[in-house]
């Protein structure tokens, strides 16, 4: 699923290079102009807010477009050395992996049977898991926020995973099953012949060829988890339990006034989350198409 | 659900055969074995998912706090009352009218810039990376962000002052006329990313020959994409719109950051409606019934749209698809 896509890409490209060209360079001022002006409005809220984050709050008063003058870096010498922002990124990290491990080994457990066994129920079980993506998480959180207390989770780590991985699981499970089916019939034959057990071929032979299709679904379950809110919002209270969408909404509302702060905090949240899901592109996208066709 | 990989899972049964001690002992191994890998997910699915799910159903027919016992039966009484409740049947409006702006504004938007990006130029890469920056922010940053964008006096008035504009000025979250619209705004900054992103991977399955071939016959670029290419999106773009429409009606985190469904609920989602009774007013029961509205609700319109408009692309599977489901 992955792999299909980048090819057909480098095949039209070089097609067009031979016969479109001309066409394309007639009219090439226009697509800069329009790319120019998309690229402004798309990147102009994440400029603001990272450029302003050197402005003082007075300069953003004055002028609130304008660029710095002078360059200001207490606000982000600010944030980096108050530890709340440390203890929320970790918080951060620490749900998402615990999230991202859940999902990605439950995921690819239950996907092995659904699409390489045969057996009675096979495409009921299926359609179970694919059923979740019908239920929304807003339809179940009354209940999840009664059992979460009930089961002494609230303020856990576990009792923010756990639901975001249940949720994450049908779409994980939708984009693996074709994947694992796609793997030739050939290397299971070949395992058998040499005495290898069905357990043995999951864990040697299948588990490190779906690689391509695990980071797939561990990424769309990382993005999901770090940039999730509801959950949090009402499962952690505690200061130092907060995830960084929490943290950035609080300090967002405790110093309201203070907006080059704001702005700092905010852009320190996003920058490097940014890197890494814009190097990971490829495989959010096709993991989504994934989904979409599966 | 996928007609494409049928068979394969007959390979075990054959190729298991010779080495068989007996066909039973066989059959609960392979249970056994089922067991052991369905099990982590299903548990996983069943705790957090499924079972919440039904309880909801079971509080919805209850006036309950959340403490002490499940015994004030209403029966449908909590249904009738957010039926017959302004703000919820605003909030199913705004849901509604989010959903069918948000295609109606980000389809035409995605296809425009998907074409324009297919096309070869310096800096193709980078734009293709820029424009999905939206799309991955947390809901939460963005609309911080937004927020302070948005504020009486702040950037966004500026600007349109240094541009002359400032007479458009508003109190756009303020305003109870205005804060749907500029949330609408928010929104299509936040989501057009992915309708882009989408459609240009289908872009890349129209194959390059139709192109040639109707430039040879004097197509012009736009009557080339008007009769070719957007035809070949058909299936990206009725996915899309699926996704989108079921997105818009689960619509909760960016309202909650920007406006809090306000001011005077005209921001107000099906979403933030629940939380707001639910875990801010301690109304369980009814907040339940609210969630099962917002699930009957979203299923009804998706299984509509599936009937009327997905099947399309399904059609030529079905023969196959039964097979698979044996």
């Amino acid at each position: 699923m992955t792999s299909t896509l980048a090819p057909p890409t480098r095949a039209s490209r070089s097609a067009r290079a031979r016969t479109g060209s001309r066409v394309a360079h007639r009219t090439s001022p226009w697509v800069y102009v329009a790319s120019v002006a998309i690229a402004a409005v798309v990147l102009a809220p994440v400029l603001y807010a990272v450029i302003g984050g050197f402005r003082s709050n007075g300069q953003l008063a004055a002028d609130p477009t304008g660029l710095p003058n002078p360059w200001v870096f207490a606000n982000y010498v600010g944030v980096l050395t108050s530890g709340s922002f440390w203890t929320y990124a970790l918080n951060s990290v620490i749900i998402a992996v615990i999230t991202t491990v859940l999902v990605v080994v439950a995921g690819v457990m239950a996907a092995y049977p659904l699409a390489r066994y045969r057996f009675k129920g096979r495409q009921a079980l299926f359609n179970v898991f694919v059923l979740g993506l019908l239920f929304p998480l807003t339809v179940a959180i009354i209940p999840l926020f009664l059992m979460v207390r009930d089961l002494n989770l609230t303020n856990t780590y576990w009792g923010v995973a756990l639901p975001q991985a249940a949720f994450a699981l049908p779409m994980t499970i939708v984009i693996l099953r074709p994947f694992l089916m796609s793997l030739p019939n050939e290397l299971e034959e070949a395992a058998m012949l040499d005495g290898a057990s069905r357990i043995g071929f999951f864990w040697r032979i299948l588990v490190p060829l779906s690689g391509p299709g695990m980071v797939t679904v561990g990424v769309l379950a990382f993005v999901g988890s770090w940039n999730g809110y509801l959950l949090p919002l009402l499962f952690l209270n505690r200061p130092e339990l907060k995830t960084l969408p929490l943290g950035v909404a609080d300090f967002s509302t405790q110093y309201s006034a203070d907006t080059a702060g704001v702005l700092a905090f905010t852009s320190l949240a996003i920058i490097p989350a940014l890197v890494f899901f814009l190097s990971m592109q490829k495989r959010i996208v096709s993991g989504l198409q994934g989904a979409v066709k599966g | 659900m996928n007609p494409g990989a049928t068979d394969q899972a007959t390979a075990w049964s054959v190729a298991s055969g010779p080495r068989g001690r007996g066909a039973s002992s066989n059959a609960w191994r392979k249970r056994l074995e089922i067991t052991f890998f369905v099990a982590p997910a299903l548990v996983l699915f069943a705790l957090f998912v499924i079972v919440p799910v039904l309880q909801a159903g079971h509080y919805s027919v209850y006036k309950w706090n959340g403490l002490g016992p499940l015994d004030n039966f209403v029966g449908l009484q909590n249904y009738v009352q957010a039926l017959g409740d302004q703000i919820f049947q605003r909030s199913v409006r705004n849901n509604l009218t989010i959903a069918f702006l948000s295609i109606a504004i980000q389809l035409p938007i995605g296809i425009m810039v998907a074409l324009l990006l297919n096309r070869r130029f310096r800096g193709q890469t980078a734009m293709r990376v820029i424009v999905f920056v939206p799309y991955v922010l947390a809901e939460v940053v963005a609309g911080v962000v937004w927020a302070l964008i948005l504020q009486p006096n702040g950037p966004l008035d500026a600007l349109l002052d240094s541009v002359g504009l400032g007479a458009i000025g508003q109190v756009w979250l303020g305003d109870p006329k205005v804060a749907l619209w500029t949330v609408m705004g928010v929104l299509t900054w936040k989501y057009s990313g992915l309708a882009i992103v989408l459609l240009l991977a289908g872009l890349q399955g129209v194959p390059e020959e139709l192109h040639e071939a109707a430039q040879i016959d004097g197509a012009s670029w736009w009557q080339v994409q008007r009769k070719i290419t957007i035809p070949l999106l058909g299936p990206t773009i009725r996915t899309w719109i699926f996704l989108s429409m079921i997105g818009s009606l689960q619509l909760f985190d960016m309202v909650w950051i920007l406006t809090k469904g306000g001011p005077v609920n005209a921001t107000v989602t099906m979403a933030t409606y629940l939380i707001n009774q639910g875990t801010d007013r301690q109304q369980y029961g009814y907040a339940s019934a609210v969630a099962i509205l917002l699930f009957a609700i979203s299923f009804i319109l998706a299984i509509l749209y599936q009937t009327f408009f997905l099947n399309r692309d399904a059609g030529e599977d079905k023969p196959r698809r039964k097979k698979v489901a044996r």
